[in-house]
């Protein structure tokens, strides 16, 4: 095994267009895990530590660049109001000590569908920006990111530079089912995020399909419900009826599996729950919100 | 490879590292240091947390290669450390010093007499937060860094900084007091 340490994100891309087979290795709280147990062996490890770029994120106007190796902590502490579903969905992430050393850049990397990441930046909406040092940046889509159990859109020679997240423009959620508070992986997880400017609600579901997905048909119904209620508008509590088609909804977007964890059955019942609990929250914020500032027109 | 770098604030080099090792197990076999504990080696236990620049993290989750040019704090160096913060500069603990920590100025493990010990140490003993004691050093390691970044910590505070640590005897009730002791200790400044 080689130990690669650039110094540099030029550097990086060189070294992963000369090994295309080496791993990368940020918070190493996925890939330490693979090697201490013989899992994985590989030729070499491409350390991006030394890299300072990857642990800065900058607030533009729209979105926030986060840095691939932006540890969890600094997300939940100094991230909290651009990207609330993601600070939420950081803080229910293992311990304090995998928090301090992992990242989006590494969530992202695994893809694993129970990654806590994905279901948050499904709902806010996101790029991820990805380079090498052949064809320079492109920009993936969220949506178009995930291609299968733990695989993404990466080439072998291409490196997570950053993720572009939008700034939230309204209320949103994080909901994670798990046997206790801490140090659980989910055995499903949804995220909701409510963007009144375009007067949209996006959604994102973790561990109940192969890879995260939105529920799209669910999405399409409330938009479309909130719409014709006009309910951005008037801020008046959703119908119950359309609370529970839009739950259904996101439970029928789940393909699960049984597994240690829990069973295909409960995790699609567990999806209805936590949408229908997220959607309310959320709603009831948007609502205190229009009646703050309506207040103090 | 070898790894140079920074150990209870003393310049240290490792050699004939093998590239995917573990922070842990150069601390452990190669520098002689075993007072962080190798439980899981899988980031679910905490008994290998050791500060990296300052940081908590489980050292069992850093690549040796990682660790290179930084700085590294564990149980072996938390009296000196704790020291320092209280003092102002001092020198770190030697390795030798560190390797026969245990034995330094004879302390005594039931009472704590006789020996140099962190505030939380004490107050782990004072406390009877320590049965096998497996656990402890990474629990030390995390409570020190709570008290110094939060001197007065809620119960909810404690709990969460301590999430990461496992412990399979105390139940953890006297580890709170532990952590509340130190913490109103430290308060008093005694
Ligand atoms: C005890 C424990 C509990 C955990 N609990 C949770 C949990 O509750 N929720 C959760 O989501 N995850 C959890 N994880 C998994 C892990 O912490 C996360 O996936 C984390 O986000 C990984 O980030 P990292 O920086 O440590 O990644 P690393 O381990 O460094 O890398 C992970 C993968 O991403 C690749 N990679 C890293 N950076 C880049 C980059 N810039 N470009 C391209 N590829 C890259 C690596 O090659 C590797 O394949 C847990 C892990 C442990 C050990
Ligand atoms: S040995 Fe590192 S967390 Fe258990
Ligand atoms: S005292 Fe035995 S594991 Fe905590």
């Amino acid at each position: 095994m080689d130990f690669l340490r650039p110094a540099s994100w030029e550097e990086a891309l060189a070294a992963k267009a000369e090994h295309p087979t080496a791993v990368p290795i940020a918070g190493g709280t996925d890939v330490m895990v693979e090697i201490n147990f013989d899992h994985r062996r590989p030729e070499y490890l491409l350390d991006l530590n030394r890299v300072g770029e990857l642990h800065e994120w900058e607030a533009g106007e729209d979105t926030v660049r986060l840095g691939a190796s932006v540890p969890y902590t600094a997300i939940m502490e100094r991230l909290r109001a651009e990207l609330p579903g993601l600070a939420l969905a950081a803080h229910t992430v293992a311990s304090p000590q995998i928090r301090n050393r992992g990242g989006v850049g590494g969530n992202l990397g695994t893809a694993s569908p129970a990654g806590d990441a994905h279901p948050a930046l499904l709902a806010a909406g996101a790029e991820v920006e990805v380079a090498s040092a052949a064809r320079g940046t492109r920009m993936i889509p969220i949506d178009a990111f995930y291609t299968g159990v733990k695989r993404n859109a990466l080439q072998p020679d291409e490196l997570i530079r950053a993720v572009h997240i939008a700034k939230a423009d309204g209320p949103q959620q994080y909901s994670k089912v798990g046997t206790r508070n801490a140090m659980v992986i989910a055995v499903c997880a949804f995220g909701l995020a409510l963007h009144p400017a375009t007067r949209t609600v996006r959604t994102g579901i973790g561990s109940a399909a192969p890879t995260p997905v939105r529920a799209t048909a669910a999405e399409e119904f409330l938009n479309a419900a909130l719409e014709e209620g006009g309910f951005w508008d008037n801020g008046k509590i959703i119908t119950p009826s359309a609370v529970k088609r839009f739950a259904d909804l996101c439970a029928a977007a789940c393909n699960p599996i049984d597994d240690v964890r829990g069973t295909a059955g409960y995790r699609r019942h567990a999806i209805g729950v936590l949408a229908r609990r997220t959607l309310t929250w959320t709603w009831e914020s948007y609502r205190d919100a229009r009646r703050t500032t309506e207040g103090a027109a | 490879m070898r790894v140079n770098f920074t150990v209870n604030g003393r310049p240290q080099q490792a050699d004939d590292v093998w590239e995917g090792e573990s922070l842990l197990y150069v601390l452990r076999e190669r520098l002689g240091l075993p007072g962080s504990k190798n439980a899981c080696e899988q980031g679910e236990c905490g008994s290998c947390t050791v500060r990296l620049d300052g940081v908590p993290v489980c050292s069992c989750l850093v690549a040796a290669g990682q660790a290179e040019g930084r700085d590294v704090v564990t149980v072996e160096g938390l009296a000196d450390y704790a020291r320092q913060r209280t003092q102002g500069e001092g020198e770190g603990t030697s390795l030798d010093a560190a390797q026969r920590w245990q034995a330094a100025g004879g302390t005594d493990s039931r009472t704590g007499e006789g020996g140099a010990l962190a505030p939380i140490q004490q107050a782990f003993i004072d406390a009877g937060a320590v049965q096998c004691g497996f656990c402890t050093p990474g629990l030390l390691v995390a409570s020190d860094e709570l008290l110094e970044r939060n001197p007065n910590p809620s119960d909810a505070d404690i709990r969460e900084a301590l999430s990461g640590n496992l412990c399979r005897c105390t139940g953890y009730e006297k580890i709170m007091d532990a952590v509340r002791l130190a913490a109103a200790r430290q308060s008093e400044g005694v």
